[in-house]
């Protein structure tokens, strides 16, 4: 057992900020923990889905037609476009002006419920369903992984919406606002090869 | 040190011989890998050697040292030294294990490509069908739970499963391969030494997983040839007024829904062929030994013996299990 | 003087509980969380113990029909999951969690409230294994139940859905955790704590928690696909619709195969920070170790398939994975030639951690021995599903990890209860332990070699198995005593151990730089590190000015470790037990109605909505 040596006072930190934003802040770290664990799920979907082609002599096998591409292509463009307004109130809650963000929650939040529209009605239009086989299966699985995130973002976007809205926006709302657009730009990026996979998969593979 | 002892306890009381043993090779492929087995053993008893070697000196030194000042870092240049010649050795070793089992596999491989593919099995909840390629050219002679393989031959079995995932295993005679449903699995066996042996599904299967094993007999190629052709004639009509009513109740009773008795009636797919089934061995997948009091006690109440299986009880008086049984014995 | 007294105080009060049934559902204080974690861990291993001595009983004297087949394949199956997933997993998350903010010389982990969380999920996961089984409705097919047997055709019923559902409470679980070690360490390092002055611990646990978060994705995706499978009939297992049982296996094993090294990294970290404390000399080859731990923990994800030897793969694919499954034997070799070599160059004392982790070394080697022979493809095919597999998987878990562990458990015992345990009584746990385990399990490699599979309850007489199954059982029971040695020495040191100072043992790292225990807040003041052992030297270097009157940590930068920002810290709150609850309605609703997923989704967005609400500043 040793006594400790008395102690020597090299810095005071109390002058630092009691915010940041983007990667330095901590809730930027913890999305991306997130998106590391979502991002390994939709691998592995993925996988299985490439698995179980692999192992059947026709795609889709049974002969059911593909999914139709019109809505497929609808949900596409508008989310690939929707990350304009995105990126847009992302600098605009790292500069932490107001109204621009209010602007830009509202209409992320309308994108949003647009985009879950169409995607309840791609669901319609997939031509099989989940319990035909296991095309059916591994083709809901992924539009159902994605649609449940797209689910989580817009419920995170309308909340944080609320809170912004009803009360003077903090830096640490700011930064939640900021990492919210982080987290949809991994939404975007998470639906490309998902798209492919159930819209093209059966066409091409 | 402290697992030698019972290391030497257990090769006292455990041996090496057995009917079901990867120790006492009965097969060319089973011989190969006790022969990879070995080199193992020696390698990884080597390199296990060394460690507690390297530790025992280590402690050695430790508790001899005087030196009151934590330990300065000198040693490290020489310790350096020694992981790197460690980390060398190992690297030798592993690769010398990975050619070893590259080799082996080759081998195996050989046999493969040198055997005709002769028998089927498939596994069942919780018994084993097998089907050998009529040498007649007749398709497929079907008989269950006993394994008969000519001496020296190279065979290849078809191994496939009608529910779950079983897996057979043969351990004197060859590694193991699953019964996977969907899927043809392969395996060859090449048997050397005559006699009986023993195998047992190794995949858990559901509740008898425990009581799903395999009677394997090793025969020379003419008394092989010999039992397939016994195996490929139809069901001895029955040579008494009691094995009569046996087989008349088995014809209007709830067997023939499950059973086949070739020539006799009964040709569901369900349950074990019994076609022959008193030229068996053993009862309901090696758990009891073939006789009289046995087949009583399976036909009268099989989840006494076996909770779980398939197989209901019969409900029947003694007197007619009586007679199903003393037909059932005539079915050489 | 008055002043640091009452900053101190201050400090405390900040940072302490309210008392009562409020404080403790409402506690975000990473030790509190950290004993539940490890009380229950302790609790299952217990009961685990019980089931494995009752199985044991029933192979030592079949005749006996101590259990029958349903009985016992109950019992192999709870003891297994149990032990996979409810105690090794858990409970080296829970020392991370008491751990790493104190060796980081912080307050709390990045996210408190996330960390309560975490805990009420695991402990809806044992709720999940243990109540059905009080109601007679308990898995029954192994700890890892493949389709077909787990599927709709072959386990009508919910036992397989508890099974997986359990999974997916535990699993959610370990990534909290997981996503919070990993932030903790890679942004509240102490400053001058770079990387490359981190202790071993640390890197374990920043390796182990990447592992987790890649590993275990797996599977709850499988686990999910099983139940959909079960529920609304997807076909993805099922070969005659286009499914393949073959399938879940390869799930099933990418989580599989680095679950085991999550849970051994951890252990390697324990044996690291005692034998450096115990041989008074930094580790012998810091980098070698942190490089062998990566090199470990990569690997670990290109091994899967060896767990598949017997399947029926292309022979050419087989090969791959024994080399890489021989290949990972090196840098656990490195560790081990590391330890040796810090007791050799070191002037080691012989407590008892230190036996613990002599006796890691001598156990575990043969356990990594016996797993290079199964890494041969073709002599896995005489080995696996068999009672060698038993023997190799119980040397690595049970030598690698438990033995750390419990060693772990002797070095920070102090720190955590304030008093020593008592060495006469440990030691006399310790052989009971050692030499049982040794004594139990080493016959069973002959066992499989002698032909005896897995998972069977019993065996007739003329195999030639019964000796050894009774020299095992006899060693099994010596452990059992063990155990229980073990176990009351922690409970009756808590009342009469001798007091510890707070650094009992001279350890090197910043836990030692704090009371025993620590107060609710660790430590009075930021320490700054400019080494590996920061208590080793002569001097102490600190920063100040992080409020006392309300919850913050300091942030510091990934790679530098140079002070960055004052992270707000939340206070206690119910909102984690709450979504807790809704999330556990909805994984157990989803059991009987896929509409659980949907109504399941509104009370735990409501739940979510109160975590996140901005609360006013007082």
């Amino acid at each position: 057992m040793s006594a400790q040596p008395p102690a020597t006072v090299v810095g005071d930190v109390s002058g630092l900020p009691d915010t940041a934003m983007g990667p330095r802040s901590l809730v930027w770290w913890g999305t991306l923990g997130f998106m590391l664990i979502e991002g390994t799920a939709f691998l592995l979907a993925a996988a299985a889905y490439l698995y179980l082609r692999g192992q059947a002599t026709t795609w889709p096998p049974s002969g059911h037609p593909p999914p139709d591409l019109t809505l497929g292509a609808l949900f596409t463009v508008i989310l690939l476009l929707s990350e304009i307004p995105n990126r847009w109130l992302a600098a605009k809650a790292k500069a932490q002006e107001t109204r621009p963000v209010r602007l830009g929650i509202v209409v992320m939040s309308v994108l949003g419920i647009v985009l879950m529209a169409i995607r309840y009605l791609e669901f319609g239009r997939l031509n099989v369903n989940w319990d035909h086989d296991a095309y059916g299966s591994a083709t809901w699985m992924l539009m159902i992984l994605h649609a449940t995130h797209v689910l989580t973002d817009l419920a995170d976007t309308v909340v944080l919406g609320a809170c912004i809205f009803t009360r003077k926006i903090t830096a640490s709302q700011f930064s939640d606002v900021n990492d919210n657009s982080f987290y949809w730009s991994f939404v975007v990026l998470t639906w490309l090869p998902i798209y492919a996979l159930v819209y093209w998969g059966p066409r091409l593979l | 040190m402290r697992p030698l002892t019972p290391l030497a306890l257990v090769l006292v009381l455990g041996g090496c011989a057995g009917r079901q043993s990867v120790l006492d090779p009965a097969g060319e492929q089973a011989a190969t890998l006790h022969g990879l087995l070995g080199l193992m053993l020696i390698v990884c008893g080597i390199a296990y050697l060394l460690v507690l070697t390297f530790l025992a000196a280590a402690l050695w030194r430790g508790r001899r040292r005087l030196n009151p000042e934590p330990a300065a870092t000198s040693d490290d240049r020489q310790l350096n030294v020694g992981l790197t010649a460690w980390a060398g050795l190992m690297t030798l070793g592993i690769f010398a294990l990975a050619a070893a089992s590259f080799l082996v596999d080759r081998t195996l491989a050989r046999h493969d490509e040198q055997a005709a593919g002769d028998i089927r099995v498939t596994g069942h909840q919780w018994w084993w069908r097998i089907e050998y390629r009529d040498p007649a050219g007749r398709g497929w002679i079907e008989t269950a739970n006993e394994l008969h393989l000519p001496q020296g031959r190279p065979m290849r079995l078809e191994i496939r499963s009608a529910d779950v995932i079983h897996s057979f295993w043969i351990p004197n005679l060859s590694g193991k391969i699953d019964m996977v449903p969907g899927r043809a699995n392969h395996l060859t066996i090449t048997p050397q030494r005559l006699g009986w042996v023993r195998g047992q599904c190794a995949e858990f299967c559901g509740v008898q997983h425990a009581r799903m094993a395999l009677e394997v007999k090793v025969d020379t190629p003419a008394d092989y040839a010999a039992w397939l052709s016994g195996q490929a004639r139809v069901a001895a009509p029955p040579q008494d007024p009691q094995a009569a009513r046996g087989l008349a109740l088995i014809a209007t009773g709830t067997c023939g829904s499950c059973h086949s008795i070739r020539g006799a009636g009964p040709e569901a797919r369900a349950a074990p062929d019994l076609t022959h089934l008193a030229s068996r061995r053993s009862l309901a997948a090696g758990t009891l030994p073939m006789s009289r009091t046995a087949l009583m006690g399976w036909i009268t109440q099989p989840q006494a013996l076996k909770p779980g299986a398939e197989m209901p009880a019969s409900n029947l008086p003694p007197a007619d299990v009586l007679a199903i049984t003393r037909y059932l014995e005539s079915l050489r | 003087m008055s002043v640091a007294a009452t900053h101190d105080e201050r400090l405390a009060r900040t940072w302490g509980d309210a008392g009562g049934l409020w404080g403790f559902i409402t506690t975000v204080d990473h030790k509190r969380i950290a004993a539940r974690y490890i009380v229950l861990t302790i609790a299952l291993l217990v009961l685990d113990g019980l089931l494995a001595i009752d199985m044991r009983l029933q192979l030592a004297f079949p005749a006996l029909k101590r259990l029958e087949a349903q009985g016992y394949n109950e019992s192999f199956s709870l003891h297994g999951s149990a032990m996979m997933f409810l105690v090794s997993v858990p409970v080296m998350e829970a020392m991370a969690i008491w751990l790493v903010p104190l060796m980081l010389g912080q307050r709390n982990m990045a996210f408190p409230r996330l960390n309560a969380f975490s805990f009420w999920m695991y402990l809806g996961g044992v709720l999940m294994l243990w109540v059905p089984h009080l109601a007679n409705v308990t898995p029954d097919l192994g700890w890892f139940e493949y389709p077909p047997l787990s599927g709709p055709g072959y386990s009508p019923g919910h036992r397989a859905d508890i099974w997986a559902q359990m999974i997916t409470f535990t699993e959610v679980a370990a990534l909290a955790a997981s996503v919070n070690t990993f932030v903790t360490i890679m942004r509240m390092r102490p400053p001058g704590m770079t990387l490359a002055r981190m202790p071993l611990f640390l890197w374990a646990m920043l390796i182990t928690s990447l592992m987790t978060i890649f590993a275990l994705p797996a599977v709850m995706l499988v686990t999910s696909m099983l139940i959909s499978d079960r529920l609304v009939a997807t076909h993805f297992f099922d070969a005659a619709m286009g499914g393949d049982v073959v399938l879940f296996q390869h799930i099933f094993w990418f989580f599989g195969h680095p679950e085991v090294y999550i849970i051994f990294i951890p252990a390697l970290g324990f044996v690291a920070a005692i034998t450096e404390t115990f041989c008074r000399r930094t580790v012998f080859g810091y980098v070698p170790l942190v490089l062998s731990l990566v090199a470990i923990g990569v690997l670990a994800f290109g091994l899967w398939v060896h767990h598949m030897f017997a399947v029926g793969l292309p022979k050419l694919g087989a090969s791959f994975y024994t080399a890489a499954s021989l290949v990972i034997a090196i840098p656990a070799g490195i560790q081990i030639f590391c330890y040796i070599a810090t007791l050799w160059s070191g002037r080691p004392r012989f407590a008892t951690p230190l036996m613990w982790v002599l006796a890691f070394i001598v156990t575990f080697v043969i356990g990594g021995l016996s797993g290079v022979m199964t890494a041969s493809a073709p002599l896995d095919l005489q080995l696996t599903d068999t009672y060698f597999v038993v023997a190799h998987l119980h040397y690595v878990l049970i030598g690698g990890a438990m033995f750390p562990l419990f060693g772990a458990f002797a070095y920070w015992y102090p720190k955590a209860t304030g008093r020593l345990l008592s060495e006469a009584w440990g030691k006399v746990a310790f052989w009971l332990i050692v030499g049982g385990f040794n004594l139990g399990f080493f016959p069973m490699h002959l066992l499989g070699l002698m032909g005896m599979p897995r998972r069977i309850y019993t065996y007739p007489v003329e195999t030639g198995w019964q000796p050894l199954n009774i020299l095992a059982s006899v060693g099994a029971a010596i452990a059992g005593v063990g155990a229980a040695v073990f176990v009351g020495n922690a409970l009756v040191s808590l009342w009469r151990g001798r007091t510890a100072g707070p650094n009992p043992w001279g350890g090197a790292t910043l836990e030692w730089a704090t009371s025993s225990p620590p107060p609710p807040h660790n430590f009075d003041q930021i320490p700054v590190v400019s080494d590996l052992t920061p208590l080793w030297r002569d001097e102490r270097q600190v920063m100040e000015g992080l409020a006392d009157d309300h919850r913050e940590l300091l942030l510091t930068t990934a790679i530098e470790a140079r002070p960055d920002y004052r992270q707000q810290s939340p206070d206690p709150s119910i909102w984690p037990l709450l979504t807790a609850l809704a999330v556990s309605a909805m994984f157990v609703g989803s059991i009987f109605t896929p509409w659980a997923l949907v109504w399941g989704a509104l009370p735990i967005g409501a739940a979510v909505t109160g975590w996140f609400w901005p609360k006013r500043r007082t």
